[in-house]
């Protein structure tokens, strides 16, 4: 296909999309690809704080888990939580937007305007009061972004709306008697996909990283979650010794950030030649 | 729309939007299993303590009430009382200001010397090397945890090196207040262990809050040379025969610097977002630090105190730059 030899061809997109195969392949294979699938709950204070070796790839915890397995897992919860939020962000805001694009009165406006509150302080801020009011569980982190997140696609899908609403091909929809709702699911979602797409594989990594933070500040998931956030939190303490303790979770959320962004940045330049990046 | 009215509907806007933002926290605040009463009181109050704190904040009134005398409170500029600094969350908020402030304004010098001239670089060098490993750079940039960045900026320089301190504004006493600006006051005071010491402590925290929006910076910068220079207006400088030089230093930079300004109010929030995370990791006292720790602790005064002084800031920023990028393009304006 055309599409997917452009995609090939561009080696960013191409190093994103690794990237993000071999974070689903670590997911969901991670009780086979670890060494010691049992060291997310097990511990063995023994081996606590061993630097990276042939058995422990990169290194051993506090409490002498396999810091390698643990990361493992960590994807999944990574990938489960940021794929949830912007799941929930997007059911929330994609039909608001369509609906406050398509009708101008004065519900669209009060729509918009709740969604600027949403935008009016950082989403981190945000993010952290909702999670610490509802209390430190995976669940609420995950409750917690979609609420943050939602404005952005509400914001976006809006705007594309709006600009499809005086297109021809929407208004002879409605000439030949087509309902509201018929238009909007059948005319002009399907033609501001693309710029949901591109938006959602970046809002994934935005995601992560701030899911990441939460964890940091100890709002995430309790222990023993391998959470990446909190096992760089947990690293702290053991610093300048155990260098390795905070490495390999650290370089874990950049390389899915990374691949996200990547890919997105890619989709950009297939799926909308407008904004191309090398022009 | 033209550009007052513009202005107008903005200004319009202002107010019922941080009461909306002030109504989220607020509710959000009050949903919450534990009773701020009981916590304020401490550990080992007995119930009558409990019950009288209760009513000296006013929690035993209904919601809609607590809220109208909290924005009432709010208008004649009480922001209430901190429940564990004991002080007027005000005073708290204006003697953390400024430490956010000389953090963020470094970040911006930094991020706009660092990538305003490489945007231009890469936009005018398009495709060059130079080009294509500073947007590995960029792109990285943006990919980096800032907490743990911080973290490892820490633990090179400070642990390994011994270069530069852990963490703080400065050793020993601190100069004199005068701005609050800890650098500015140690220069006012001349002494130069103090500049010195005030220095080595800000680079690491700047360092780390500039990197996200010094990527940003360049992104936009490059796009923005490269939108100009493509643009009939160049090609037509071009086709007169103009000299390169003229054409860039006359008519690209202007033009295309103007697209970097109407970011600033994106750089701006993740400044912000980034002083919360990197101020609590290098225990650099400003609003940041003060948001997280009060977030932990359940004090919602100082919270809703910070929301709206945040909120506030960003929303003025965003008019300010709506204000200023209509007036620069009136293309934008409608």
């Amino acid at each position: 296909m055309d599409l997917l030899k452009r995609f090939a061809r561009d080696r960013a997109a191409f190093i994103g999309l690794s990237l993000l195969a071999l974070l689903v392949l670590a997911a969901l294979f991670a009780p086979l690809l670890a060494p010691f699938p049992n060291d997310v709950f097990d511990f063995h204070i023994g081996n606590r704080l061993q630097p990276p070796s042939g058995t422990a790839l990169f290194g051993t915890d506090r409490m002498g888990s396999d810091i390698f397995s643990r990361l493992l897992f960590g994807a999944r919860i990574t990938l489960m939580l940021a794929g949830i939020a912007v799941g929930s962000a997007l059911i929330i805001g994609v039909p608001i937007g369509l609906v406050a694009g398509y009708y101008q009165n004065w519900v669209s406006d009060a729509l918009m305007r709740i969604a600027e509150i949403f935008l009016a302080v950082p989403q981190i801020v945000l993010a952290i009061a909702i999670a610490q009011t509802l209390g430190p569980s995976i669940e609420n982190v995950i409750l917690a972004l979609s609420l943050t997140y939602w404005p952005f696609w509400a914001r976006l899908v809006y705007a594309e709306t709006r600009s499809m609403r005086n297109e021809v091909f929407v208004e002879s929809a409605v000439a030949l008697g087509a309902s509201p709702w018929r238009v909007i699911v059948l005319h002009i979602l399907p033609n501001i996909a693309s710029p949901i797409i591109v938006r959602t594989s970046i809002g994934m990594g935005a995601t992560i990283l701030t899911a990441a933070t939460l964890g940091f500040l100890g709002l995430g998931a309790p222990p023993p979650t391998p959470e990446w956030g909190r096992m760089i939190a947990e690293s702290r303490e053991f610093l300048p010794e155990a260098w390795w303790y905070a490495l390999a979770p650290g370089v874990a959320i950049f390389l899915t950030v990374l691949g996200f962004n990547l890919f997105g940045d890619g989709l950009r330049d297939i799926l909308d030649p407008r904004t191309r990046r090398s022009v | 729309m033209n550009w007052l009215s513009m202005v107008a509907n903005r200004l319009l806007w202002f107010v019922p939007t941080l009461v909306g933002l002030l109504a989220i926290v607020f509710l959000l605040s009050r949903v919450i299993p534990v009773d701020p009463a009981v916590l304020a009181a401490g550990e080992n109050a007995s119930a009558e303590q409990v019950q009288q704190v209760r009513e000296r904040f006013g929690f035993d009134k209904p919601l809609p009430v607590q809220f109208v005398n909290y924005l009432r409170d709010i208008a004649q500029g009480n922001l209430g009382t901190s429940l564990f600094t004991q002080q007027p969350i005000v005073d708290d908020l204006a003697s953390r200001l400024p430490a956010t402030l000389e953090l963020t304004i470094f970040a911006v010098l930094i991020a706009g010397l660092i990538g305003i001239p490489l945007g231009v670089f890469c936009g005018l060098h398009r495709n060059s090397w130079i080009d294509h490993v500073l947007r590995v750079v960029t792109v990285s940039g943006l990919a980096v945890a800032s907490f743990w960045l911080a973290m490892q900026l820490q633990f090179l320089f400070s642990m390994k090196l011994g270069w530069l301190p852990l963490s703080g504004r400065i050793e020993g006493f601190p100069p004199e207040t005068v701005t609050g600006l800890m650098l500015v006051d140690a220069l006012i005071e001349g002494d130069r262990e103090m500049i010195g010491s005030a220095l080595r402590h800000i680079v690491l925290p700047t360092l780390t809050l500039a990197l996200p929006a010094a990527a940003t910076v360049v992104r936009f910068t490059r796009n923005g040379v490269i939108g100009v220079i493509n643009s009939p207006s160049v090609a037509y400088q071009t086709a007169m025969g103009f000299p390169r030089r003229l054409i860039v230093w006359k008519y690209v930079l202007r033009m295309a610097l103007t697209a970097t300004v109407t970011q600033l109010g994106l750089i701006f929030g993740i400044l912000l977002a980034g002083a919360v995370v990197v101020e609590t990791v290098f225990d650099w006292p400003g609003l940041g630090a003060y948001a997280v720790r009060s977030i932990l602790q359940s004090d919602y005064n100082a919270v809703m105190g910070f929301t709206l002084c945040t909120g506030a800031l960003f929303v003025f920023i965003n008019l300010l730059v709506d204000m200023l990028q209509a007036a620069i393009d009136p293309r934008g304006a409608a």
